[in-house]
């Protein structure tokens, strides 16, 4: 159950972009159109349910201070958290290298569908924000799993509504300094508004 | 004969001056007209994330302003021997690691603000402005140049934040780097007077509804449309 919880507190309350803004630079470049940011949001959800266990397991039984005590105790005093970062990002850029040759393989139409959006997604705030967050929050592995995947969840979420809103706007008159990211920002911060009612949501 | 007036020629070509008209424009374009939050949309996250107050955002801005200017350097240094299908992990491990740096020097001097700024100095590493940079301009340009357009861009970058910040924290905690102007104020109007916060600021939105507004004043003034 408070998995459950965790899972809708991570798509609703803690919601990456109305939150934390994670992940902003795609949310605002490829929230155009709603079918592209369909598969964006798909892709971020895959890649987030993946690299946040996996940097769990590395920052669990590699980095921690004294993580390495399960190879031998004399190593337990060694504190690798420092490299933290370092890790993290490889082993992101190497698991979007993996998702992108798989889908390549198994999923052709996808692939074509994700175009350049696949490798970027490696540089998305959110991805590493996943992360970092696990880590600061001491998640357990079921919990950093379904932390990572409410948040790919929320992103989504977000995006699409975005795109939605969007897309409509192109029939609307907008002022010429606000066309473009000017309006988008604050068409984000309605939609932030209205995300603020679920902080009242106790779980 | 002329092999010697070629090398004379060679030589006596004056070397540019260290801040030319043309470097200058390095440093002065990302300030206003080519602007990497509101004109390339580039660095948005840590933009929002951190400008509740003036301070960490000063902080903040330092610290980006530093990982740019010296990853432009490095990049730059490196950019004819880093073979280019390999250049972004290259790229994401020079920037990871002066990372790192910061967040140690922050951890060691500045506990407090170390403890503030939490993740979010770890997410410099996929500020889109130092990964833009590195890719437009330090892997094709010479180290000198380079660190100058990376200052220019970390400058624009950090009056936008320090912008949305100025706003954020006057008009949400009434105050201006932790001084309590609001206070000050209503005390010269007597007693009954006070001015009254708005805790929307403080809040996410408060942060998109300033940006917007800041983006559409400049884009406005530079006369910058948006197709």
């Amino acid at each position: 159950m408070d998995l459950f919880n965790l899972g809708i507190r991570s798509i609703f309350i803690d919601n990456m972009i109305f939150a934390y803004f994670l992940g902003m630079c795609s949310f605002l470049a490829v929230s155009k159109k709603v079918s592209t940011a369909m598969g964006l949001g798909a892709a971020v959800i895959f890649v987030l349910t993946v690299t946040v266990p996996t940097n769990w397991m590395l920052n669990e039984y590699v980095l921690k201070e004294g993580a390495l005590a399960w190879i031998s105790p004399g190593l337990a005093e060694i504190d690798l958290s420092f490299l933290q970062f370092i890790m993290f990002i490889a082993i992101i850029a190497a698991m979007v290298q993996l998702v992108e040759m798989i889908v390549e393989k198994f999923a052709p139409a996808l692939y074509g569908a994700l175009g350049i959006f696949l490798p970027l997604i490696a540089v998305n705030c959110a991805i590493l924000g996943g992360s970092l967050f696990m880590a600061q929050r001491d998640y357990t592995l079921a919990e950093s799993a379904v932390y990572g995947f409410g948040s790919g969840v929320g992103w989504l979420l977000a995006i699409v509504a975005l795109a939605a809103i969007r897309e409509k706007l192109k029939y609307s008159h907008v002022p010429n300094g606000l066309k473009g990211l000017g309006i988008t920002m604050l068409l984000t911060g309605l939609m932030g508004l209205a995300f603020m009612s679920f902080m009242g949501i106790d779980l | 004969m002329s092999a010697e007036t070629v090398e004379k020629a060679i030589v006596t070509k004056p070397a540019e001056a260290l801040l030319s008209k043309r470097r200058k424009k390095l440093i002065s374009d990302p300030l206003v007209d080519d602007n990497p939050v509101t004109i390339q949309v580039l660095g948005i996250c840590s933009a929002l994330a951190v400008t509740t107050q003036m301070k960490p955002t000063l902080v903040m801005a330092i610290a980006v302003i530093f990982v740019v200017v010296m990853s432009n350097f490095v990049i730059s240094l490196m950019r004819n021997t880093v073979p280019g299908r390999v250049r972004i992990i290259v790229q994401l491990a020079v920037v990871a690691t002066l990372v790192t740096l910061v967040n140690e020097v922050l951890k060691a001097f500045a506990y407090d603000m170390y403890k503030e700024l939490s993740v979010f100095v770890g997410l410099i590493i996929t500020n889109c402005i130092v990964m833009g940079r590195l890719e437009a301009f330090a892997m094709g340009n010479k180290p000198y140049d380079s660190v100058l357009d990376g200052f220019g861009s970390a400058l624009g970058y950090s009056w936008i934040i320090l912008a949305v910040a100025f706003f954020r924290e006057l008009l949400g905690s009434g105050a201006v780097f932790g001084v309590p102007v609001y206070d000050y104020i209503s005390s010269l109007f007597g007693p009954d007077f006070t001015l009254a916060t708005n805790g929307l600021m403080v809040s996410p939105v408060g942060a998109f509804m300033i940006l917007g507004i800041i983006i559409w004043v400049q884009r406005t003034k530079t006369g910058y449309v948006e197709h």
